[in-house]
């Protein structure tokens, strides 16, 4: 469904997010597949039991015949079956920085996709439309190489201790007083990982007797922190307010469920960016339900920050909030700022809280020292506090990647999911045998692509994620979109039904809508 | 060349039907079985409907045409 939503003043700009609906003949004929999958699935296992074909998946020892059976759930029945056939668009060894351009090791398979050999010859200059490189801060030459590499040499890699004994260096001290400044927020710490920042933060600031009201597509780092902390979760439908809203009234008016007295807490867990989806969070929405309702919320940047808003503060920009409306803003340093691990932002008192309480703080070593540097450089970069105009010039490359690259796919016909601003487009393929065979295809024509299939996505609706890039130039945006349309074409791929009329020499900003026919 | 581009699509519809049953992802002897499976089949429904249909339609038409043929008979004789 195509809309544009103006509520009621609440949206500065247009909110344009789309889910195309699967075809029902594709729906059809992709159960179809899957049926033949099954089929030829329980004759392999069949074949296997009765040893008929050697067995090479994990199974149990002789002895342990006769007990529960470990392997025979569903799960293992699909990696057994399904996964093995197309394991080798997943997990390929690249041999250089994961910049706009990639080396992978060629690896083939004599015995379909059981063990792999390295043939020794290295695929060079692949573009890479699969690594999470928003900015494009991951660069092997340049100001942030030069300053990883001096810290290097003064620290050393490693921190050898917790954040709480002696593993607090002046660079994060630097680094939280960085990231505070560029959210906007009182203060900040940041961790060594960007899912252990979530799972284990959660607990610390929920408990029992606390309500959870989680997104339906939440990340699985959500999902364990909540299921961690022990309080109770509820679900509502992705991006849905209406869900969001009925789910908030239950709470309040009904109370915890069986003594009915009123939640300790109740936090909202959103994301800003859906990785899998592409969707933005109706960030302003949820704000004014939370105000009304008396919530606090949880916002995961961990895609958005440095992708989104003019200067590339994240969703809160975007939609041109206030900081302090947001409790808690989660992100993480592993996308746009080419480093690794996580942060969280806030009021003073929650954030010292959280050095005390947190498991992370406790438990996990702290950030690496040139890892630090790398952070601190590309966020100065950014914020423009280096002296040029490199970082802006980055949010804006982005921001006019995104939106030819996605046009473009879309007059092509293909079903793209989420918003037109999002950096994340999921391009639908649906049937298991496209899903290897897209795969194959982009790396014969020198393109490297992530596909993705059943566990992260619903069975029928498996999609190639393309993550857009700030160091993508636009004649590897043209040659990658060519590409795509020639696999397009050869494996059937454009099932959409709204056409686009084809802009013609109209330049990008913020008043072009689209045109769609129907 | 109307043979080659013939030949082409013929080729690019089989790719097709390979990706739709998943035939692409199996091994030789799994996509022996298959087709062996799926031409059986075909052609046990295309003899049956050699054999059957055109006994059916007879009896189909000669059903309506009773139905309707002996009604002009009687307007004929009328008329006559």
């Amino acid at each position: 469904i195509n809309h544009i939503v103006h509520n009621g003043g609440l949206y500065k700009r247009p909110f344009n997010e789309a889910f195309e609906e699967t075809p029902m003949l594709v729906a059809v004929l992709t159960y179809v597949g899957y049926g033949v999958l099954t089929l030829f699935g329980y004759l392999r296992d069949f074949m296997r039991q009765w040893k008929i074909e050697k067995c090479q998946n994990a199974t149990e020892r002789e002895e342990q015949k006769d007990f529960v059976p470990l392997y025979q759930d569903f799960e293992n029945f699909y990696n057994r079956n399904l996964y093995m056939r197309i394991r080798d668009s997943w997990n390929r060894p690249i041999c250089s920085v994961p910049g706009a351009k990639v080396d992978m090791m060629e690896r083939v398979s004599h015995d379909y996709n059981w063990t792999f050999t390295y043939t020794g010859r290295v695929i060079k200059d692949i573009i890479n439309m699969g690594s999470y490189n928003y900015l494009g801060f991951a660069q092997k030459a340049g100001t942030c190489q030069k300053a990883a590499a001096k810290v290097l040499s003064h620290y050393g890699a490693g921190v050898c201790s917790t954040r709480q004994e002696m593993g607090n260096l002046d660079k994060h001290e630097e680094l939280e007083k960085l990231v505070a400044r560029f959210l906007g927020v009182e203060s900040a710490m940041a961790y060594g990982m960007g899912f252990a920042t979530n799972s284990m933060n959660i607990p610390a600031l929920v408990g029992k007797g606390c309500l959870i009201l989680s997104d339906e597509l939440n990340h699985a780092s959500l999902v364990l922190g909540a299921r961690l902390s022990g309080a109770t979760i509820r679900i509502f439908k992705h991006n849905n307010m209406q869900s969001l809203e009925k789910l908030l009234k239950d709470a309040i008016v009904h109370g915890q469920p069986r003594t009915r007295r009123p939640w300790k807490k109740i936090l909202i867990l959103v994301e800003g960016i859906y990785s899998m989806e592409g969707s933005i969070v109706r960030l302003p929405e949820v704000i004014a339900l939370k105000k009304k309702y008396k919530s606090y919320l949880y916002l995961d940047e961990a895609h958005s920050i440095g992708a989104l808003g003019p200067s590339g503060r994240g969703v809160v920009e975007y939609f041109g909030l206030s900081p302090e409306d947001v409790d808690v803003m989660m992100g993480t340093f592993t996308k746009s700022f080419g480093a690794a691990g996580g942060y969280i932002g806030g009021k003073k008192e929650l954030i010292d809280y959280l050095r005390t309480y947190s498991h992370s703080a406790v438990y996990a070593t702290s950030l690496s020292p040139p890892v630090v540097e790398q952070i601190i450089t590309s966020m100065k970069c950014i914020m423009g506090e280096d002296g040029t105009t490199v970082g802006k010039a980055r949010v804006q490359q982005l921001a006019e990647n995104t939106r030819y690259f996605r046009r473009r796919l879309k007059e092509m016909g293909f079903i793209i999911y989420g918003n037109e601003d999002s950096p994340v487009v999921p391009l639908m393929l649906y049937m298991p045998a496209k899903i290897g065979a897209f795969g194959r295809e982009m790396l014969k024509r020198n393109i490297g692509v992530v596909v993705v299939g059943f566990p992260a996505t619903p069975i029928i609706e498996s999609r190639a994620r393309f993550c857009l890039s700030a160091a993508h130039t636009k004649e590897m945006l043209d040659t990658a979109l060519k590409e795509i349309n020639e696999v397009g074409d050869l494996l059937q791929l454009k099932y959409s039904r709204h056409r686009l009329v084809p802009l013609l020499d109209r330049p990008f900003d913020e008043t072009t809508y689209e045109e769609t026919e129907d | 060349m109307d043979i080659k581009s013939m030949k082409n699509y013929i080729y690019w519809l089989f790719c097709q039907f390979e990706l739709i049953t998943c035939s692409y992802l199996m091994e030789p002897w799994e996509k022996l079985l298959f087709y062996t499976f799926n031409i059986t089949m075909l052609v046990t429904v295309l003899y049956t409907a050699y054999i059957f249909v055109p006994v059916h339609i007879s009896t189909a038409f000669q059903f309506f045409w009773h139905f309707f043929g002996n009604q002009h008979e009687n307007t004929v004789s009328i008329v006559k």
